[in-house]
């Protein structure tokens, strides 16, 4: 019982030196150099992977942007995901840590989802015949990246509040988590120019395994590449912060000075 | 509760100028939508919901600020969220959006089947209207009371109102435009809409004041 009780105070205190903000700093600082290197062989390699997987007959050589479209929007929506997760963790209790993943993710995401948007317009308009359809899948990635620009707007409006900054992003970010299932289901709940789901459905996959698997490779790279560029987003919040609170200590610290 | 809802429907009608301007601004949108894409009137009955619709959305979305704004100046809001705990506060807060909607909202309602003859609007069309604003507006009103509570310490509220706010009404938008034009065109029953933007305002009318009221709880501390 007592041995019990000693492991899981330890696991606590492990998990408390791990998100103390600096600690954190620390071991990034740790991981990132060999995480670069991992990021970049992979991209690398699922890049080569996707040049030489085998042209679509009916779509030619417009298929090898669907290796980069897939990626861009799910990481999109993972990237939200993680912003949920810290905005709960923000409400339920306040943490820099959590502060500093939803405010730094907030840009990354926005750059996934056009990048997700204008993979899609460049496919497209050879394929579909056009640059832009108002159609479900599409205008519930748009209105994601309305959403991300305005958690974005919102969170960097409150100056010297930091707190409060933190609060109202997360309230808004957890509100506009309702978008994320229904860009998920859009495409079945409206029948509409976008294909339905044709890797996570009943019945397995629905693409041929030369393409699955450079396409599930691309997504693991793409992933490493969010990963690595949100920890390198967060030590710079964190030690942002930091000079901040120095600062405004170091102020206070200064003897009066007359000003006139 | 019902001392506070006619406490707020009074603020709202005794500053008649507020109700004017509002009303002002509608027509305004409604009148430079026919000179802009030219005074065709058989494409102006084709968007004329739409277009009804789209000046009701940026009628409201401008008038939002003033939801916790007079309360705010004088002080009562900070009585209401120390004293009261967050369910009381969110039906608080429900009450005045239900007395900001029917003092801003409904008489634009009321108003827009006059506006529509401006547009050339079919009579079928113009009943539909008013029955999807009247169903669906209410959540945006809802919706924006989570808006409104965040950005209420800001500065400048407007713009920021308005840019947080509108990607999450763009269903009311869309549900409440599709019920017009399912009756218009006659291809589908308008039931289903008008059903969704129901659900839609039910769904807001516990998120948004729930929502609000966690901010201010947040922001109080």
């Amino acid at each position: 019982m007592d041995s019990m009780k000693e492991m899981t105070k330890a696991k606590y205190s492990w998990w408390k030196e791990l998100v103390g903000p600096l600690q954190f700093v620390q071991l990034s600082e740790k991981i990132l150099p060999p995480l670069y290197i991992i990021t970049i062989i992979v991209l690398t390699v699922a890049l080569y992977l996707a040049f030489r997987a085998p042209i679509d007959y009916q779509q030619g050589i417009t298929v090898k942007i669907m290796f980069i479209h897939v990626p861009f929007a799910w990481l999109a929506m993972l990237c939200y995901t993680v912003m949920t997760l810290s905005a709960a963790r923000t409400l339920f209790s306040y943490h820099l840590l959590a502060d500093a993943a939803l405010k730094t993710a907030t840009p990354i995401g926005t750059v996934f989802t056009v990048l997700a948007l204008i993979t899609g317009s460049l496919w497209g308009k050879p394929i579909w015949g056009t640059w832009w359809e108002w159609d479900a899948r599409l205008t519930s990635m748009f209105i994601l990246l309305l959403i991300y620009l305005g958690i974005f707007a919102l969170s960097r409006a409150f100056e010297n509040e930091e707190t409060s900054a933190a609060h109202a992003a997360a309230i808004l970010t957890i509100i506009g988590f309702i978008n994320i299932p229904i860009i998920k289901f859009s495409v079945d709940w409206w029948n509409t120019l976008h294909q339905s789901a044709s890797i996570l459905r009943r019945g397995g996959a629905a693409i041929n395994t030369s393409i699955l698997i450079p396409l599930l490779i691309n997504a693991f790279a793409f992933t490493l590449v969010f990963v690595t560029f949100h920890l390198m987003a967060i030590q710079n919040e964190i030690l942002r912060r930091c000079v901040i609170t120095r600062q405004r200590i170091a102020a206070r610290k200064l003897p009066e000075t007359d000003i006139s | 509760m019902k001392e506070l809802f006619l406490r707020d429907i009074r603020v709202a009608f005794s500053s008649g100028n507020n109700l004017v301007t509002n009303l002002m601004f509608f027509l305004a949108v409604i009148i430079t939508t026919p000179l802009g894409i030219g005074p065709m009137s058989d494409v102006l009955s084709h968007i004329s919901a739409g277009i009804v619709w789209i000046a009701a959305l940026l009628t409201v979305l401008l008038g939002l600020d003033q939801l916790f704004q007079t309360d705010r100046e004088e002080g009562s809001l900070d009585v209401m969220v120390m004293g009261t705990d967050l369910l009381a506060l969110a039906l608080i807060v429900f009450v005045k959006c239900l007395a900001h909607w029917a003092g801003t909202i409904l008489p634009l309602i009321i108003a827009s089947p006059f506006f529509a003859l401006l547009l050339n609007m079919e009579w079928a069309a113009v009943g539909a209207t008013v029955i999807s604003l009247l169903l669906g507006t209410p959540a945006i009103t809802f919706i924006g009371a989570v808006g409104a509570a965040l950005t209420i310490t800001l500065p400048r509220v407007g713009v920021m109102l308005s840019v947080i706010v509108l990607p999450l009404v763009i269903p009311v938008l869309i549900f409440g435009v599709s019920a017009v034009y399912t009756l218009t065109t006659g291809t589908l029953t308008p039931i289903t809409p008008l059903l969704f933007l129901l659900a839609l305002t039910l769904f807001f009318s516990v998120l948004g004041p729930t929502a609000a009221a966690t901010t201010f709880k947040y922001m109080s501390e």
